[in-house]
């Protein structure tokens, strides 16, 4: 366990020393979301009806650009091959990096989205929800990207082939997040939707560290 | 004692080598020799358990390795072409990092930097070092963390006559405390004792 934490860690000082690239995620939901109010009109109710999908698209396309550093890097400089052979379980391992990039991605866009959200005047009646199918939902994306970092490792330029593998999974994730916020906005019970979305979580927390270590593995071969 | 029987090699439905063999009893040492292209770092990773071999066994002491591999795994180092040295860490963490994933105290963490000779750079951005000074900091791994087998592929790269002395006595003290070591490499490396494995191209 205490090796475990010293994975996560190490990414967690590593993604504070790299400082700019790492928050880069952070930025670019910033900015994706704002561009809507410009594109759509400033018509506060529009805005107000579009703002919790705006929100779920914007956090899922910035989760997937954060995505090729989960392994990328620690793949081109050896690091990953020291880890692989740390005698540390490999989907523990795994588990412990994803641990890090939610921390360092995930946790940032929960914090960001109530403030958008009072940019794109959602109503108030949703910010819980909002906050709720964050919290349980980002998890879920770093879980399922980390799949599509591994297995697209060998790939040079993989990150258009990454969108690819990635964004379709993210499908059932946008749907419960929104159908939650959406129930909430209009008075009605979010409990089902968002016991969805924590199911899928859950579902993804044993299967997905498993299927990226057996993809990571086969990148080392 | 570790030894490999029937070892057989394949990278991209070319065989590399087959019914390869060898042992090595505490203290020794095997030294990897032959020309570019006849598997000497696929052994190596074959060995390391990072390359599946499509026939053969490795056994330690009497057990087969694929029973438990991240046993295996987690007593030997690999020092592979790449360096796994951060760049915006300083090499004193680089080395402080490995010890602590493999669960062991920072306690040998002054004694690795100053086997190698860096231990005037601990505080030094590892993105500022030279490459022979980058591959002292991959090398303190070895001494940072305790392994009983060292595989080296060609762990001198980029090494000064000074680094490889350095090498060469940590090497030396590994055989002594009874470590195993299984090196490719084509320079001396005070390995004179150390038993030849020839390999031949195909």
């Amino acid at each position: 366990m205490k090796r475990l934490i010293a994975v996560t860690t190490r990414d967690l000082r590593l993604a504070v020393r790299q400082g700019g690239a790492t928050f880069l995620a952070l930025v670019f939901f910033v900015l994706t979301v704002t561009l809507f109010p410009l594109g759509i009109g400033p018509e506060p109710t529009v805005l107000a009806r579009v703002a919790p999908g705006v929100l779920w698209v914007a956090a899922l396309l910035a989760a997937m650009l954060s995505l090729d550093r989960l392994f990328q890097a620690d793949f081109e400089d050896g690091s990953l091959e020291q880890l692989a052979l740390s005698g540390l379980p490999m989907g523990g391992m795994v588990f412990a990096k994803i641990v890090a990039h939610w921390l360092t991605t995930g946790l940032p866009l929960l914090l960001a989205s109530p403030i958008l959200a009072v940019l794109l005047n959602m109503n108030e009646e949703g910010f819980a929800a909002l906050m709720l199918t964050m919290l349980i939902g980002t998890p879920a994306l770093s879980l399922i990207g980390a799949i599509g970092a591994a297995l697209t490792l060998t790939v040079r330029r993989g990150g258009v082939l990454l969108s690819l593998l990635v964004l379709p999974l993210y499908i059932p994730v946008l749907i419960f997040g929104v159908s939650a916020i959406d129930a909430a906005v209009h008075g009605l019970n979010a409990k089902p939707h968002l016991l969805l979305l924590g199911a899928l979580t859950l579902a993804c927390l044993p299967l997905c560290p498993w299927a990226a270590s057996a993809a990571v593995k086969l990148s080392l071969e | 004692m570790f030894e490999g029987r029937g070892i057989a090699c394949e990278r991209g439905e070319r065989r590399v080598f087959s019914n390869l063999d060898f042992s090595l009893a505490p203290g020794q040492a095997v030294v990897l020799r032959g020309p570019n292209g006849c598997g000497k770092t696929s052994l190596l990773r074959i060995v390391a358990t990072l390359l599946r071999a499509v026939d053969g066994q490795l056994i330690w002491d009497g057990v087969d390795i694929s029973e438990d591999v991240e046993e295996h795994r987690a007593r030997l180092h690999f020092i592979g072409h790449q360096d796994a040295v951060k760049g915006a860490l300083t090499v004193r963490e680089n080395v402080a990092i490995w010890a602590q994933v493999r669960g062991e105290t920072n306690d040998r963490i002054d004694a690795a930097l100053s086997a190698f000779e860096i231990s005037h750079l601990a505080d030094t951005p590892a993105q500022y070092l030279s490459a022979g000074q980058h591959r002292r900091t991959a090398l303190a791994r070895l001494v940072a963390s305790s392994a009983a087998l060292w595989l080296l592929d060609e762990p001198t790269v980029s090494l000064d006559a000074d680094g490889t002395k350095c090498l060469q006595r940590v090497i030396a003290d590994h055989r002594a405390a009874r470590g195993m070591v299984m090196a490719a490499t084509h320079i001396e490396l005070g390995l004179d004792d150390a038993e030849l494995l020839e390999m031949k191209p195909r």
